[in-house]
């Protein structure tokens, strides 16, 4: 007993030396968590300020205009935010199914043996920065989707007059599939947890009642962890919303509202960063007002993502954290 | 043996299950074909979204390797027509920037993480909200934000870079620690307390050494995260294609490189690329792969 005591006693008063008081710690603290709030706040206003020079010179509706030509003093946002609307619903059009399918393949199809290396292989594969999926954009699916995809597109649904116009590569189209094979990780890694912690129990029970595997799935399994997946997508919508590089290096960059998913466009943060090198005087105040357009939307998005993903988080997905 | 004489008609329990029975049985092809096709339909998509993925991480090596050389380790970037070009000083500002906002996120991000695993008030639940919603904004506008407080006023430099990408990583860490620290259990606190010992010193001594994996876990993650980003160093550093170690002057980085290299028409310039995504790529995974080994060799120690 006296020869564990000694040292340890020893420590706590090593330990008494440094320590400072309650008190002092607690300030330390609350000055850090000071200081995070106030570079939050910072960021927020400091994007606000900036663009004001643009809504006192524009107006409020200049974000909805649509024309940017800045030579002409002309600086309306609408081509863009139609351009991320866009690119995001395309993304997601693909993102939903083959995510879900995808999801549930993994969390109770796939034999057990092959689950942890194909989980750990897509959570790593969220880990993947965009400006790489970009770059295999740009020179290697570009090409394949001017000689191949676009033709065979136009050709099928052609009709509908979707797909208008040259075959470019480069556009809405393939903007919209990179960010969709770029946000597949992530939702898919989400959904996979809350669709593997769904009470064994429940599933059993419903199969002992006769349900087929898809039955099960789809009366229980799915329902059960409904608002986990939609958090995913919404999680999801928010990092294509507001993706820069990858979708900069594959839009094409035209700063016209699209009348085809095979011309090119913009969105709000392709604009942002093909324009702000030259940019000054309103222009640049313009551009930090598209700035904070898809602050807000981003903020917005992921607002409700987080209080949908918040809950399930409490049931033990465990992989949410780290890849979101 | 008794027999048990029951009519199966006068008890409308019994009547039920039997119809239940035939209709299960009667639907059960219909709803085996149901089911197949609903499974197979998942399945293939698995493989839809495997492919891609498995492509893109099979081009990059492909396509990055045979760009690695020395010249590609050691050399600063050329601009066209120069052989022997490489990302030496990308790797450096990657590496200056990655070592600036790691150094100090980390200490900041963690006493936020401290304050938040005890706090389960209003104040905690808004800071937590915060982060978690920080954790997704549009990096673009974190470029404009380090472009606005840095750039403005000091110039384009490796610090605003820096700022930035601790920007991005602050919020990671800070709900990695808290999510760490809250796994500690309650009775190392008590004991702990139990002893007399100051609350600094609990944190110092006890909470965060048992937190540690998960803390190394969540750095990591962080630190590769922030090095992938792209968009806020293209509005804070500006991209130098020389040498340049001082992080108060533009420097440059992986991912600038790989984003104005492969708007290049020049196939050098573009292969300079396809090796800067390998390497930026490995990199990023490693560290991933290295959190999940750490954290489960720290966590097996412990045992």
């Amino acid at each position: 007993m006296t020869t564990t005591e000694t040292p340890a006693s020893g420590r706590a008063k090593r330990g008494g030396r440094f320590a400072l008081p309650n008190a002092a710690y607690k300030g330390i603290l609350i000055a850090m968590v000071a200081i995070f709030v106030a570079l939050v706040a910072w960021y927020v206003i400091s994007i606000a300020v900036q663009s004001k020079p643009a809504f006192s010179a524009l107006g409020f509706s200049w974000i909805f205009q649509n024309v940017w030509a800045p030579s002409h003093g002309k600086y309306g946002l609408l081509p863009f935010i139609l351009g991320t609307i866009e690119t995001t619903a395309i993304a997601l059009v693909l993102a939903v199914p083959i995510g879900l399918g995808t999801a549930i393949a993994l969390a109770h199809l796939v034999p057990d043996r092959i689950r942890p290396p194909l989980s750990t292989a897509v959570e790593l594969l969220a880990a993947v920065p965009s400006v790489v999926y970009g770059l295999w954009g740009l020179i290697v699916l570009a090409p394949v989707f001017r000689e191949h995809v676009e033709p065979f597109l136009t050709s099928v649904f052609g009709w509908t007059g979707l797909f208008n116009g040259p075959n470019n590569g480069v556009g809405l189209l393939l903007a919209g599939v990179i960010l969709f094979v770029m946000v597949l990780p992530t939702m898919v890694a989400i959904s996979r947890d809350v669709l593997a912690v769904v009470p064994k129990e429940q599933i059993e029970g419903a199969m002992a009642l006769g349900a087929t595997r898809w039955q099960v799935l789809r009366k229980v399994v799915i329902p059960a962890a409904r608002t986990g997946i939609l958090g995913a997508f919404t999680l999801a919508m928010g990092r294509a919303l507001g993706e820069t590089v990858a979708v900069a290096l594959v839009i094409g960059n035209s700063p016209f509202i699209a009348h085809s998913v095979k011309s090119s466009a913009a969105t709000l943060a392709s604009l942002i960063v093909n324009n702000f090198g030259e940019a000054s005087g309103t222009e640049l105040a313009a551009l930090f007002g598209a700035g904070l357009v898809l602050l807000v939307i981003g903020v917005a998005v992921n607002a409700v993502a987080r209080v949908l993903v918040r809950g399930t988080e409490r049931a033990g997905g465990a992989s949410s954290v780290a890849v979101a | 043996m008794t027999t048990l004489t029951f009519d199966a008609s006068s008890d409308p329990i019994l009547v039920r299950r039997e119809r239940i029975q035939s209709v299960a049985a009667a639907s059960l092809g219909r709803r085996k074909i149901y089911s197949r096709i609903a499974v197979g339909v998942c399945w293939a998509f698995l493989v839809v979204a495997i492919v891609p993925l498995v492509a893109v991480v099979l081009y990059v090596v492909i396509k990055g390797l045979p760009a690695w050389s020395t010249d590609f380790f050691t050399h600063p970037t050329y601009p066209e027509g120069i052989p022997g070009g490489g990302v030496w000083n990308a790797i450096v500002g990657t590496a200056v920037i990655g070592f600036l906002a790691t150094a100090v996120t980390v200490p900041l991000g963690l006493f936020c993480g401290l304050f938040l695993a005890e706090s389960d008030g209003k104040v905690g639940a808004a800071v937590r909200f915060t982060a978690d919603v920080m954790t997704g904004v549009p990096s673009i506008t974190i470029g404009i934000f380090g472009y606005i407080a840095i750039v403005k006023n000091f110039g384009y430099s490796g610090l605003a870079g820096a700022f930035s990408i601790g920007i991005v990583m602050l919020p990671v860490i800070i709900r990695a620690g808290e999510t760490a620290i809250r796994g500690v259990p309650g009775s190392l606190n008590e004991a702990a307390m139990a002893l007399g010992a100051r609350r600094a010193t609990i944190a110092r001594r006890v909470v965060v050494p048992a937190a540690m994996p998960g803390i190394i876990t969540g750095t990591l993650l962080a630190v590769a995260r922030g090095l992938g980003e792209t968009a806020p160093l293209l509005l804070t550093i500006f991209g130098n294609e020389y040498m340049q170690w001082n992080p108060a002057k533009p420097m440059n980085a992986l991912p600038l490189v790989i984003f104005t290299n492969s708007n290049q028409p020049y196939p050098d310039l573009v292969q300079v690329a396809w090796g800067a995504a390998l390497l930026l790529m490995v990199i990023v995974l490693v560290l991933s792969v290295g959190s999940r080994v750490l954290a489960a060799v720290l966590q097996k120690e412990r045992r």
